[in-house]
């Protein structure tokens, strides 16, 4: 049997209300009111699609023998790097070991399901066990339009393999149509759109038919044993239309979470099918679909094993801890879409060393130390002799993982004067549980509510960009703990 | 054993330019205005001088690097010259050579000069590092730390350790700064002259929390300098009042406190260790009563703070007490930053540590003016670059020959 066997996802915290995008584009896009309902979920300035795919994936595999993983797929159409395999970063975000394939899935929003497909052909091959796939979107839209109304930032992971199967894979049907809806040409930041009324027409409706058609063939299932029905799609009611032309009953048909976190791009399939496992039982038959370029419709059937996940965040942990953004200057900003007078202490020269990063890859973007075999001392980073002045051994250190260790604040400072794309800067001295320390940059945090002694966790995210080379800088950063929703 | 520096070096001469925004000038201005001072003092000529140290921090600024920016400025014929960097030590470090030079007899008469000129950045603050100047890795693995950022951490671990309110530690701070201030207005010299009221220090805006405006030192244009030769020298050149060098002593972070467990993040272990070993070398056992006065790297009000203790002054946690008795003030028992200090004579960084032992030396001259202080046997300096976490660390002693 070959399936899920483990998922996760991750939300960004920051949601900006929809009126607030609409009251300030009312005069020149007053039609937009339609979707100017709900939230959106908006990655804050130090998050990409790679950031946000790595939470999904220690979501998805945290407490798991990582050394199991034969293969890394990653998803989206927002890569940050068009020539440098960011499945690859992704890797070593995680500190999965580097002897494994990985490949990135892109140029289309199907590019999630594609990703979890080639998983699965892969598993039932035989060649590799497991599979980890993740699909993270940071959409970019112009602004005022419909699209930044339907975009959100999000992203999920699931593990395929053949041991421990949560969701059985029972078949999958595709078509390929060069439907262009949208495209993005090449050095084109935002996406060129054609009118909706065709899309849903001329292009949902005659093409994703097609594909559910195949798949009842394929598996022998009939419409009205469907217990979810997962097809993302902005405009309202098109998937229960889909969904009554097979007899899919209409209150299975999944919310597109538009209202709570808006279509996370090539990442909202599987965003809405770990949405839909985390409320699955034993038994449960789960047809997804992904429109775009064509249609994928895929088949799960859930089993015993479900009710033994480990608690994740999931999406539901996720869209529960929220902080609702007023800002729409500040989003736009963050996005690049204004030019600001960041002032002349940002005219400095960020170009990365590419050749130490390679070097000192696992300790910057994988969070690894050393631990001293000799003394037993965590220590970070790992160096060549022992910092423990008592020992100082040499070339006595094993690589020790600090991404999920405990930490907590012993020093920090709120900084204004130091450039910040979100200001003032914090960052202060983390201690560990287990031993070690560093000086890190805080993020996602209070404002006026951090203190010495207040518990951290890790995360993956931007440094900074280097605008000069078009650079994507990644580091570990410090966020407190936050564990519920927050007005 | 090495028996140390103690009294093997008498200061010649020193000098030190007007310290502020000097607009008019760049650093070769800077350099001769000290210099003209130093040498007259000293009362050689310039052909006289052996060998020289040269410190500047920022080669982005200033004359680049290398030494010809010193010997190029002073005419200097053809002698040895060194240029030295050591953060904002740089200015002791400078010292320490000269010093070290003519103990060992390598020569007779040396010159130290430290030099910064800070407003050709074109913004408020210390020029940025960036990522091609802190190494291959600095731009790689900490987060985009200013200087007031670094310090302003010491408050939170203080507070933590000392079980000390927020507004408590703020105010004593805030004393720190307005003691500095009334010091600075007496000193023709000091780049800021304006007396502020706890008041005014507590409001200012916060640069790094809890670090406002007046917790933070000026960044100035300035340059110092000291010309050091052997006691006996100096007397056949018909010295009389001596000052000698008592100790001169450097400690430097090795990874412990930002890797190991054992520092808490509110204090300076280098200051510890360099102080220790500074008494030791002058023969100090009592640094709360022998010391007559004492300038300290008081970059941001709380480096001051934190100081007191380590240099074993202030008992451990007993620096609020002390700065609000006015243990530190100008008429107090102990006073520090009696020029003003890095707070309002100004921080040309690679003069800093030259500019404290300058008003040590005028001090223990009685030369210091409106600020002189009574009798003064014996003064410290203490210059600290880098960050709490990974620093460089000097003190020296220097006092009346005997």
């Amino acid at each position: 049997m070959v399936g899920i066997t483990s998922f996760g996802g991750y939300i960004p915290r920051f949601r900006l209300n929809r009126g607030v995008i609409y009251g300030a584009n009312a005069w020149i896009a007053p039609g937009t009111i339609g979707a100017a309902r709900g939230e959106k979920a908006i990655a804050n300035w130090d998050e990409d699609s790679i950031t946000m795919a790595v939470e999904a994936a220690r979501d998805c595999i945290s407490g798991m023998d990582k050394s199991k993983i034969d293969a890394a797929y990653m998803a989206s159409v927002n890569f940050p790097f068009e020539d440098r395999q960011n499945a690859g970063i992704f890797s070593t975000a995680l500190n999965l070991e580097e002897n494994i394939e990985s490949a990135d899935f892109t140029a289309s929003l199907r590019a999630g399901v594609s990703a979890m497909l080639a998983g699965v052909n892969a598993v039932k091959g035989g060649d590799y066990k497991n599979v980890l796939v993740a699909a993270g979107d940071r959409r970019i839209t112009k602004m005022a339009y419909m699209h930044e109304l339907w975009a959100g930032d999000g992203a999920a992971a699931v593990l395929i393999g053949d041991e421990d199967v949560v969701a059985e894979f029972k078949g999958s049907s595709s078509v390929t149509v060069d439907f262009p809806d949208h495209y993005r040409g090449d050095n084109e930041k935002y996406d060129y759109n054609w009118e909706e009324r065709w899309i849903r027409d001329e292009g949902i409706a005659t093409i994703v038919p097609k594909a559910l058609k195949g798949l009842f063939e394929k598996t022998g299932l009939s419409g009205k044993d469907v217990s979810k029905f997962v097809m993302p799609c902005v405009f309202g009611r098109v998937a229960a239309k889909m969904a009554g032309q097979f007899e899919i009953p209409a209150e299975v048909v999944a919310n597109n979470l538009h209202d709570v976190c808006g279509d996370t791009g090539s990442a909202h399939p599987l965003v809405m099918l770990v949405n839909a496992l985390e409320e699955a039982k034993p038994g449960d038959k789960i047809v997804m679909v992904s429109f775009s370029n064509g249609c994928t419709a895929v088949l799960f059937e859930v089993t015993d094993n479900i009710s033994k996940m480990k608690d994740k965040r999931g999406i539901k942990g996720s869209l529960a801890i929220r902080k609702e953004e007023q800002n729409y200057l500040k989003y736009l900003t963050h996005r690049g879409m204004l030019e600001q007078d960041l002032t002349m202490r940002t005219e400095t020269n960020w170009r990365t060393a590419i050749s130490a990063l390679y070097r000192h890859r696992k300790q910057i973007l994988g969070m690894v130390g050393g631990k001293c075999s000799k003394c037993g001392t965590v220590q970070y980073p790992k160096a060549e002799y022992c910092v423990n002045p008592e020992c100082n051994a040499y070339d006595s250190q094993e690589e020790h993982e600090f991404a999920n260790e405990p930490g907590e604040i012993m020093s920090y400072t709120a900084d204004l004067l130091t450039f910040s794309m979100d200001p003032p800067a914090h960052y202060g001295m983390i201690t560990f549980a287990n031993g070690g320390r560093g000086m890190f940059d805080f993020t996602d945090y209070e404002m006026g509510k951090i203190d010495t002694g207040m518990p951290i966790e890790m995360v993956f995210r931007i440094r900074n960009i280097d605008k000069t080379r078009n650079f994507t800088q990644y580091s570990w950063k410090a966020k407190p703990i936050i564990t519920q929703e927050e007005a | 054993m090495a028996n140390g520096i103690r009294d093997k070096v008498a200061i010649l001469g020193m000098g030190c330019c007007k310290f502020g925004e000097r607009w008019d000038c760049g650093p070769e201005h800077l350099m001769v205005e000290a210099f003209e001072e130093c040498l007259a003092d000293a009362g050689i000529d310039r052909s006289e001088i052996q060998a020289a140290w040269y410190g500047q921090c920022y080669d982005e600024l200033g004359t680049g690097k290398g030494a010809p920016g010193l010997a190029i400025a002073l005419r200097l014929p053809y002698i040895p010259v060194t240029r030295v960097e050591n953060y904002c030590a740089t200015g002791t470090e400078a010292f320490r050579g000269a010093v070290y030079a003519v103990a060992s007899g390598a020569c007779d008469i040396a010159l130290a000069q430290g030099v910064e000129k800070l407003k050709d950045t074109g913004y408020g603050g210390l020029p940025i590092i960036d990522s091609v100047n802190s190494g291959a890795l600095g731009g790689q693995t900490l987060p985009n730390i200013s200087a007031p950022g670094a310090f302003a951490q010491l408050a939170s671990a203080y507070r933590a350790k000392h079980n000390v309110n927020y507004e408590d530690l703020k105010r004593a701070i805030a004393h720190v700064s307005v003691k500095s201030h009334a010091n600075g207005v007496k000193n023709p010299k000091a780049h800021l002259r304006k007396p502020v009221s706890i008041e005014q220090v507590m409001g200012a805006p916060i640069i790094a929390d809890p670090l406002g405006l007046f917790d933070c030192c000026g960044v100035s244009d300035g340059s110092a300098c000291a010309i050091v030769t052997t006691p006996e020298i100096a007397k056949s050149l018909g010295k009389t009042d001596l000052i000698s060098v008592k100790a001169l002593q450097l400690a430097v972070s090795n990874g412990e406190e930002q890797g190991y467990k054992d520092w808490d993040g509110s204090y300076f272990a280098t200051t510890r260790h360099a102080s220790a070993r500074a008494y030791e070398e002058a023969g100090i056992k009592d640094p709360r009563k022998e010391i007559s006065m004492f300038e300290v790297h008081d970059c941001f009000s709380i480096t001051e703070f934190v100081t007191y203790e380590d240099l074993g002054i202030s008992p451990r946690g007993g620096g609020i007490k002390d700065v609000m008795d006015g243990f530190y003030d100008a008429d107090g028992q102990m006073p520090c930053q009696i020029d003003g200090g890095l707070k309002c004579f100004g921080h040309p960084i690679g003069a800093s540590g030259l500019r404290m032992i300058y008003e040590m030396y005028l001090q223990l001259l009685g030369r210091a003016g409106e600020r002189q202080l009574k009798d003064p046997r014996i003064g410290l300096t203490h210059n600290l670059g880098g960050f709490p976490f990974a620093n460089v660390n000097a003190i020296s002693i220097i006092g009346k020959y005997e």
